[in-house]
């Protein structure tokens, strides 16, 4: 094909909006298609959906009130009910429906996954980039800084912060978020490492880029993909340890309702109420199982050398 | 062989002097520590007094200097609960820790090796299926749940296994297993597909063309292999397993670091939670240390580098 030079100018923006609302649909289309014959990343899809929806919408489509304390309905079996209603998960020691205790938690639970993974997400493919692209002292200390916080187990270094700081909702999700970029800028680090030497980085020099627009322009597209990875295995990796340290104490307080908190509440009284443990659990369980599906799915869709590997 | 060593014990070093300064800075997060460990009821006095005798009033570099140069040899402070040199009680309940996370890397290793070769062996059979399942849920639950879970199962109906304390030989039991199921799920999963990747190697074909019985080629031939991303994974979990210490001894009442770090830390007793956590990052790194020079010994090619 030859460039008319003497193409009026004008139109090309308009080429361009129909090019991209075409990629745009393309993508999607793609995006779907591929989602569609993934059962597993459709379940995936299907769970994380679901409790998006729950987490926003939650709150106004509970059974019950999940606050409202019912003193002659305590320690109630799964299924019992009375004039108010049926209590389909039972309740707990001050009569409340675990029902809609669960559905009111995934409300924690999003947030933290969600924001925390933002913060340490960010933050972490910046660090990296700059690590891998920049190299000499800035990289020495990063990953020397890296290598300390990876030396003391995750869970272990959050738990001693929280202990520290009491952490309430908001201090959790920063700590979590603070703590948690290493292991992206880890990775990107060693992504940028084998960009910076290919031949468009070079080209990109050649031309005359500035170093800063070849870092953001040129790599960061093409290591970002790592990082979303990562990324969506991180939510699950989030909701836990919120999760852990809620039911250690150290972590969201009352009277906001966390899955962790409920499983505290259910140790309490684990000789008599089962239900009290078993339901948040499996409430924790089928989330991180719906973000690890959706997360897996999500890595052969836009890394086509691992497909198929696992 | 010896460069190696070397330069491996110095980055340790390294690594070690971050994890001080982690260490130092973060019970400094809230200003200076008397705020967290002073209880609420303390006059202005009795704090400033509190803060003189625990010389945080110095500049930082000097207090830093006073805690490194005693922490090199391993004196962290008193207890503020036990009144005891914090490293004693670290030392105290180590025993406990390292036999709990021995036990459950064992069992882990014990039920991932198999699993994961098996369900490579077999792709795409009943048993990968199953592998597959067990993977993806023991890594999706959250460990304290799972003990709780066996809690109720075997201690509160069957009454079995005793749910809490280390009083009896089967206490370790519970714990171990609780401990041991994430671990299995994530190595059964680099097993498989580790495996999978060595068996489509032309060795692997030739080994079969040469008459070798199935099991000569999978145990000589592949799986030595296959042994490198399995043993770096079976690293990153022991560091893991010593992580998750810390909540499933909480749920069992288990005796070891990791109950100690929360029980110091609801109380505030600060130089105990800095004891704990140099010895955690101490371990993780020798025990990374060993395998690093594991590598050596299943690649030789390593060597030469």
């Amino acid at each position: 094909m030859t460039v008319d030079a003497k193409q009026p100018l004008k139109t090309t923006p308009v080429i361009t909006q129909i090019g991209s609302i075409h990629r745009r649909r393309n993508r999607f289309i793609r995006f779907w298609g591929a989602l569609r014959h993934s059962p597993v990343g459709l379940i995936g899809f299907l769970i994380v959906l679901s409790l998006l929806l729950l987490a926003v919408f939650g709150g106004s489509i509970t059974p019950h009130d999940p606050a409202q304390n019912n003193l002659r309905a305590r320690f109630m079996q799964p299924g019992f009910s009375n004039e108010v209603g049926v209590f389909l998960l039972g309740t707990d020691q001050l009569g409340r429906d675990i029902f809609s205790r669960i559905i009111v938690g995934s409300t924690v639970s999003v947030l933290v996954g969600v924001v925390s993974v933002i913060i340490a997400g960010t933050l972490g493919v910046l660090l990296g980039l700059v690590s891998g692209f920049f190299g000499g002292w800035v990289d020495n200390i990063l990953m020397r800084l890296a290598d300390g916080l990876l030396s003391i187990p995750f869970i272990i270094l959050v738990v001693a912060i929280s202990g520290v700081l009491s952490a309430g909702l908001g201090t959790l999700i920063l700590i979590l978020g603070l703590t948690g970029w290493v292991t992206y800028a880890r990775v990107i680090r060693s992504e940028v490492l084998k960009a910076r030497e290919m031949e468009y980085v070079v080209a990109a020099y050649a031309i005359g880029h500035r170093r800063l627009s070849i870092m953001f322009q040129h790599i960061l597209p093409n290591v970002i993909s790592s990082g979303i990875i990562l990324a969506a295995s991180q939510v699950g990796v989030a909701i836990l340890a919120e999760s852990s340290l809620s039911f250690l104490g150290l972590g969201v307080k009352p009277p906001t309702v966390t899955w962790g908190l409920m499983l505290a509440d259910g140790r309490q009284y684990i000789n008599s109420a089962w239900w009290m443990t078993t339901f948040p659990g499996i409430a924790i369980t089928i989330t991180v199982l719906g973000i690890t599906f959706l997360g897996d799915w999500l890595r052969d869709l836009l890394d086509p050398k691992v497909r198929g590997r696992n | 062989m010896q460069g190696l060593v070397v330069r491996r014990l110095l980055h340790m070093a390294i690594t070690l002097f971050v994890v001080s300064l982690v260490v130092f800075f973060m019970v400094r997060l809230r200003g200076d520590p008397i705020s967290v460990m002073a209880p609420p009821t303390f006059s202005e006095e009795q704090v400033a007094r509190l803060r003189e005798a625990w010389g945080f009033d110095k500049p930082l570099l000097e207090q830093y200097v006073l805690f490194i140069t005693k922490a090199i040899t391993g004196d962290f402070g008193q207890s503020i609960q036990a009144r005891r040199p914090a490293m004693e009680l670290v030392f105290e309940r180590l025993g406990n820790t390292y036999l709990l996370a021995s036990a459950a890397a064992i069992l882990g290793v014990v039920i991932a090796l198999p699993l994961g070769i098996l369900s490579a062996v077999k792709r795409n059979s009943l048993i990968d299926l199953i592998s597959s399942a067990f993977a993806s849920l023991g890594n999706a639950m959250p460990n304290f749940w799972l003990g709780l879970m066996l809690i109720i199962i075997f201690s509160v109906n069957l009454r079995i296994l005793p749910a809490f304390g280390a009083l009896e030989p089967a206490a370790i039991i519970m714990p171990a297993v609780t401990l041991a199921v994430g671990t299995a799920a994530r190595l059964s999963r680099i097993t498989r597909s580790s495996m999978l990747e060595v068996l489509n190697q032309d060795y692997i074909r030739t080994a079969y063309s040469k008459g070798l019985s199935d099991r000569r080629v999978l145990y000589q031939h592949a799986l030595r292999n296959a042994l490198i991303p399995i043993v770096t994974v079976f690293g990153l979990q022991l560091g893991w397993l010593l992580g998750g210490s810390v909540i499933v001894e909480s749920v069992f009442s288990w005796p070891g670091l990791g109950r100690l770090m929360i029980e110091s830390i609801n109380v505030r007793d600060i130089t105990v939670v800095q004891a704990g956590l140099l010895w955690f990052a101490l371990s993780f790194l020798v025990i990374n240390f060993v395998i690093d020079l594991l590598y050596v010994y299943l690649d030789p090619r390593i060597h030469y580098r």
